[in-house]
């Protein structure tokens, strides 16, 4: 039972309350319970716009609608808890080395939101830009880095070709042999790239999004989406039903899912992901190394983690089972990187649900029916994107005008043939 | 996961290599440039019962018809491609 002053404490920090060096101090002194990051919503019978998928995509959407276009009646749906889908399952690169100019524009602007979002947001998202290295094991790769080295400059993104000597000196735990079975010749060094503390900035959305005003609603699953005439009246529930004019998907993979409910096709497979972290250990690798020949990249956590990647499983599922073949392969092929991991032990490893699309780019913007908006193909590269991805769609919909910076990405263009082409996203590069 | 091979038997999923899902091929004749790419990019990714094309890579190199349900994996059945025919 609460006391009487557990109670004054508790109502005087509210939900939304600034968070700073001395609160933390006197949270510290005084041993309080921390308030609620987010608050508890009754189901409202109807939103100005209903955002499903409670991921960082769909609670930056609800962020960005209301702190820049002063919408505030609205709602973030989750079947389960927020954070749960992709955006608490992945291995928090951030990066914007891309191959097409549009691509590189997209995820700069991503990046710089990144480097503000801490402060913006008030909450520590721990982003560590410690530099991303993608290796070369042959001509033609580096071939490609060279390209992309071109474009990335282009745009103003720091990203240069290194040759061996300086990729050996950066990480030096690499084997560097011209024996090795996929022999190191080179890089793609991207020094402001790096990693971040995922759940924190699915928090801190949150958190933030709730401040202004948005309703957060957990353990809500989309069941319907009535469509009348061509145009979004509302939604279905397990809690009951909403009256909407607005829907935004999103929820990754289950995109197809909730495309069907409104009658809208999408180019999307939902493929598994896997993941995987060995015990801590001391810091000692600094940049996040990626190798695409053999389908692994491995960075170290401000816990001393290594967390290791992949490419997705061979078939797609909604299943988020980890298999050993995963295991065994990311084991191996970590290992030919860097021999001396041999003593380490894998502590766990995890899956979850990509939504790929047929030219790794996503698809944002407007559908068939009226009302109902995508932000889905994210597939194995969307956190990284999130800041820009609710931005521009919360422009969209305030302003009912698809910004420049995402038109390319429309649902349209497959139907007309203007596939993106994006294979700086591709597979294992993240 | 396991997947029956009507002339295999029962062997290990990594085995077989996934193509896509069973659909039917629009009529070149009749077909019109957005029904092409519909079928070219649009997929039902459904979450729940499937109908699927198989290859039996490291086997009898065969096609096969997999029913398989995408949230469980459990394959219900696997039939030749070619006897049925394209359906
Ligand atoms: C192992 C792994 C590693 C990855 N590594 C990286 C990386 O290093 N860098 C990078 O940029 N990206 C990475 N990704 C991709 C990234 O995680 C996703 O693209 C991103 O998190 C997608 O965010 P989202 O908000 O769109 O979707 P999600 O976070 O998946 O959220 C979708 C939500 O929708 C909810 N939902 C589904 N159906 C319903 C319904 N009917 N009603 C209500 N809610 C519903 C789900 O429960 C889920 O919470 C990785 C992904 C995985 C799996
Ligand atoms: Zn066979």
């Amino acid at each position: 039972m609460a006391t009487a002053s557990h109670q004054r404490q508790r109502s005087r920090r509210r939900p939304g309350a600034r968070f700073s060096a001395f609160g933390l101090l006197r949270q510290g002194l005084t041993r309080a319970d921390w308030p609620r990051v987010w608050r508890h919503r009754d189901l409202a019978g109807s939103y100005d716009a209903v955002i499903v998928g409670g991921g960082v995509h769909g609670l930056a959407t609800a962020y960005y609608l209301a702190k820049n276009h002063g919408m505030h009646n609205i709602a973030v749906l989750e079947k389960s808890y927020l954070g749960s889908g992709g955006s608490g399952r992945n291995t928090a690169i951030i990066r914007s080395n891309y191959l097409t100019p549009e691509g590189v524009r997209f995820y700069d602007r991503s990046v710089r939101l990144y480097e503000e979002l801490a402060c913006d947001l008030n909450f520590n998202v721990m982003f560590s830009q410690r530099g991303h290295l993608t290796l070369a094991h042959n001509d033609s790769s580096l071939r490609t880095m060279r390209w992309r080295a071109e474009v990335n400059s282009l745009e103003g993104v720091d990203s240069r070709v290194i040759d061996a000597t300086e990729v050996a000196r950066l990480v030096p735990q690499l084997d560097m042999s011209e024996h090795a079975h996929h022999p190191i010749l080179g890089g793609l060094y991207h020094p402001p790239g790096g990693i971040i503390r995922h759940d924190a900035v699915v928090w801190g959305y949150a958190r933030a999004a709730d401040a202004l005003g948005v309703h957060l609603h957990q353990g809500t699953e989309l069941t319907g989406i009535d469509v009348v005439d061509g145009a979004v009246r509302g939604v279905q529930t397990n809690r009951g039903t909403i009256s909407t004019p607005v829907v935004v998907n999103c929820t990754a993979g289950w995109a197809s899912v909730i495309a069907d409910m409104a009658g809208v096709g999408l180019p999307i497979t939902t493929f598994p992901l896997q993941a995987a972290v060995t015990e801590p250990v001391r810091p000692f690798l600094d940049t996040v190394v990626v190798s695409g020949s053999l389908h692994v990249y491995v960075s170290q956590t401000a816990r001393g983690e290594l967390v290791f990647g992949a490419a997705v499983d061979p078939f797609p599922s909604y299943s988020m089972r980890g298999s050993l073949q995963f295991t065994e392969s990311v084991a191996g092929h970590v290992l030919e990187l860097m021999p001396a991991l041999s003593q380490l032990r894998m502590l766990r490893q995890w899956a979850g649900l990509c939504d790929m699309t047929p030219d790794f780019s996503p698809v944002m913007g407007i559908t068939p029916v009226d009302g109902f908006y995508v932000d889905v193909g994210w597939g194995t590269y969307g956190f990284k994107a999130a800041p820009v991805a609710g931005e521009t769609m919360a422009e969209l919909i305030a302003t009912g005008k698809t910004p420049d910076m995402i038109a390319g990405f429309d649902l349209a263009r497959f139907a007309d043939g203007r596939l993106v082409g994006e294979r700086g996203a591709a597979a294992v590069g993240h | 996961m396991l997947i029956s091979c009507p002339l295999c038997g029962p062997r290990d999923a990594t085995e077989f290599r996934y193509v896509d899902e069973r659909r039917q091929r629009p009529d070149p004749e009749q077909a019109s440039p957005q029904q092409w790419r519909d079928y070219l990019y649009v997929r039902a990714n459904p979450s729940g019962p499937a109908r699927e094309l198989w290859l039996h890579r490291s086997g009898c190199r065969q096609y096969l018809f997999v029913d398989r349900h995408t949230l469980t994996n459990e394959v219900q059945t696997a039939a030749l491609a070619r006897t049925e025919g394209t359906r």
